[in-house]
């Protein structure tokens, strides 16, 4: 399956708009917590778990997706987010963890939820699976059309909820797409010392289900993948899975010292950078030039900005407003 | 028991504790083993493995895959077969995924074998929050496992208790479940709480498992708490000082055995009593505290205890809410006062 020029233009165009958002954060994240670096100091408190250089799962599966399609993330959600149409202004408030955030500040990075696009995202490794599943279900069981999407890291595939979730979309033939973004690491642990497989795309073959690989982090090798994994959900064939190799390019959170890595494998994946690539790529295609890409970037970048600006000026919610939202009024919900 | 007879100068944070206490075991024992994720190399998120994979290598001390119910579940088997294991659960909030494996195996086995089954291993694990990790990284969860029959749990609030309470657990033949405070561990990007870090004596030795500590001895009112919520209790004992009260802080040390002596105790001296946790308001260790001294005729209150408590709410991500949620020392003098004003 072939991209279309359109298709290729808005793929690279939000692999920028997402690693620009994930510089403006990390530069802005970095306030205040210096000398010695604190977490619980500066504009964006708490952990922080940045996506540059998985950009390429993102953008290849959200291709595919409407609104309308379910997607849930982990906890590095901001290129998926990006992808999948989450409003970027209320996504950057939430990070902020201001009023005018998606949760008005009560979620922040790790729990960003957009109803309006179908987006959620969680903290816990594998947590997501299971909605999913049954989100997909219940369109099945509603006649509405629509596919679920599962992000995880392979990290996430070693958990229980990753087997029991394939098994039941599985035996239920479900409209759900399962998507691994292989980087490498669990934090500190290396793919090849916590997975007995090499490719979990393998570990398919257990339930039935077609597995796809996608080796270096190739935007349109993704872009096929998932797109046969989609339609193949939307014509009621049920799931399929999907491993993708791509690419951490910071730490595991900031503030991580990155000594388990070996050395210069960092440098390695950097010149690697998908985005620059891509870029190439596209001008070599003629589907881009030069006075074009830099009027994406700077739409981006100006898109980014004005973000960032609605996040800094908004207010934070009353500290009472914590003890709000806990429960919905019975009959309020959808 | 050791005692410690040494006087020590040499201050530790509790992550060093953590970690001396255990190598101290792994030597001595070579049924003791670490395992869990990022425990290696690493050293632990949270620094209390620091050095240990370096002195015992990757078979004593192990990386996991992110499995929890199959690598705590493991512990157990390996316990019942006369293992000695220590294993992480990163941050407490992560139990929901293998809490099975914690409360119908680890916690059980020993009755359903009418005691025939020793589970000796200890799951350490993080709690608390204060710097914005949100509502799925940021929990205590005392009263949960508290309230789960079959195994032990300590708390400690400072590096002392936490090598003593750690040799403790490792040596106990029943699970032990070590709840640290993120903010106590000496972590520098944490924002760490000075007071937890204090003289820890180099020889080994053990704190006894279910005995709180009185901290600071007072007759107006009890201040009764438990990990980071004690360094709000001292500090609000001496604002109270200067106002001219004088404030007895207890440190529970340990939740299962719960040292409900000790409290009365203190009680029946002061007559006053506030609980300070982080955890959730209801069905917690505040409750539990209350009753027990409730419940006794010794301890006839001069005034309705009070709770200093996290509310009945997910933790919130902006720093805004979460301070104004959080217990803290001025709350806990606001409740003295307001407790002399009812009264
Ligand atoms: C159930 C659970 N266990 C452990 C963690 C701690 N943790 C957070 S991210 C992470 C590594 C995840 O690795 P992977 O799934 O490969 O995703 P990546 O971070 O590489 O994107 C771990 C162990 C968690 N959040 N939830």
């Amino acid at each position: 399956m072939q991209p279309t020029a359109d298709q290729r233009r808005w793929m690279y165009r939000h692999m920028v708009l997402s690693r620009y958002l994930e510089e403006r954060i990390e530069a802005l994240y970095m306030e205040g917590k210096t000398p010695v670096f604190n977490m619980a100091k500066g504009p964006i408190p708490g952990e922080m778990h940045l996506s540059n250089g998985q950009e390429p799962c993102a953008v290849g599966v959200c291709a595919h997706l409407t609104a309308d399609d379910i997607v849930t993330a982990t906890h590095r959600p901001h290129h998926i987010a990006v992808a999948k149409g989450v409003d970027l202004d209320a996504m950057v408030a939430e990070i902020f963890g201001k009023a005018s955030g998606l949760s008005g500040g009560r979620g922040g990075h790790m729990h960003l939820f957009d109803a309006a696009v179908n987006f959620s995202c969680s903290g816990i490794i594998g947590e997501g699976l299971g909605p999913a599943v049954g989100a997909a279900l219940s369109r099945k069981l509603q006649g509405k059309p629509g596919v679920a999407v599962a992000f995880m890291g392979e990290g996430a595939a070693n958990q229980g909820a990753f087997h029991e979730a394939l098994n039941l979309a599985a035996v239920w033939q479900l409209p759900v797409v399962f998507v691994i973004e292989d980087n490498a690491w669990g934090i500190s642990v290396a793919k090849q010392a916590s997975t007995a497989v090499p490719r979990n795309d393998l570990r398919a073959a257990a339930y039935g289900i077609p597995g796809h690989h996608v080796a270096d982090n190739d935007v349109e090798g993704v872009f096929a993948a998932a797109g046969e994994a989609i339609a193949r959900a939307r014509e009621g064939q049920g799931p399929s899975l999907i491993e993708i190799e791509t690419a951490r390019l910071a730490g595991h959170f900031m503030g991580d010292g990155e000594d388990y890595r070996p050395k210069g494998e960092k440098e390695g994946l950097q010149a690697r950078d998908p985005i620059p690539r891509y870029r190439q790529a596209l001008l070599d295609a003629g589907v881009l030039d030069e006075a074009g890409d830099v009027a994406l970037v700077a739409e981006a970048h100006a898109r980014v900005e004005a973000a960032i600006r609605f996040a800094q000026q908004s207010e934070f919610l009353p500290p009472e407003a914590a003890l709000e939202q806990v429960f919905v009024e019975s009959g309020e919900q959808q | 028991m050791t005692t410690v007879t040494k006087s020590a100068t040499r201050k530790l944070t509790i992550a060093r504790a953590m970690a001396e206490a255990t190598a101290q075991e792994m030597r001595a024992d070579p049924r003791v083993f670490v395992m869990g994720e990022d425990v290696g190399p690493l050293g632990g998120v949270f620094g209390n493995t620091r050095g240990l994979f370096d002195e015992f290598g990757a078979e004593r001390v192990r990386d996991t895959p992110i499995s929890e119910t199959a690598f705590i579940g493991a512990a157990v088997g390996a316990a019942s077969d006369g293992m000695r294991p220590i294993v992480e659960l990163m941050f407490v909030d992560f139990f929901g995924v293998c809490m099975d494996a914690i409360y119908n195996l680890m916690a059980k086995n020993t009755y359903f074998s009418g005691g025939k089954v020793k589970v000796p291993m200890v799951l350490m694990t993080s709690t608390g929050g204060g710097y914005s990790d949100a509502g799925q990284h940021s929990q205590c969860l005392y009263g949960t496992f508290a309230h789960l029959p079959g195994m032990k749990v300590v708390v400690p609030s400072n590096a002392f208790d936490a090598k003593g309470l750690m040799t403790a657990a490792i040596r106990d033949d029943n699970p032990v479940v070590f709840m640290y405070h993120k903010a106590l561990q000496g972590m520098g990007w944490l924002g760490t709480e000075k007071g937890a870090t204090v003289p820890v004596p180099e020889e080994s030795y053990s704190v006894e498992i279910g005995r709180a500590a009185v901290v600071r001895e007072g007759h107006d009112v009890t201040l009764v708490s438990l990990g980071v919520g004690v360094h709000h209790c001292l500090r609000a004992a001496k604002a109270l000082e200067e106002e001219g009260f004088s404030a007895e802080v207890v440190d529970l040390r340990s939740l299962v055995p719960l040292d409900r002596d000790s409290v009365r105790a203190s009680v029946a001296k002061t007559g006053r009593l506030i609980v300070v946790d982080e955890d959730y308001h209801s069905y917690g260790v505040s409750g539990e505290i209350i009753a027990s001294a409730a419940e006794h005729a010794d301890c006839r209150l001069k005034a309705a205890p009070k709770r200093v408590t996290y509310p009945d709410i997910p933790i919130p991500f902006a720093p805004t809410m979460e301070q104004w949620a959080l217990p803290n020392a001025d709350k806990v003098v606001a409740a003295f006062h307001q407790m002399m004003r009812e009264s």
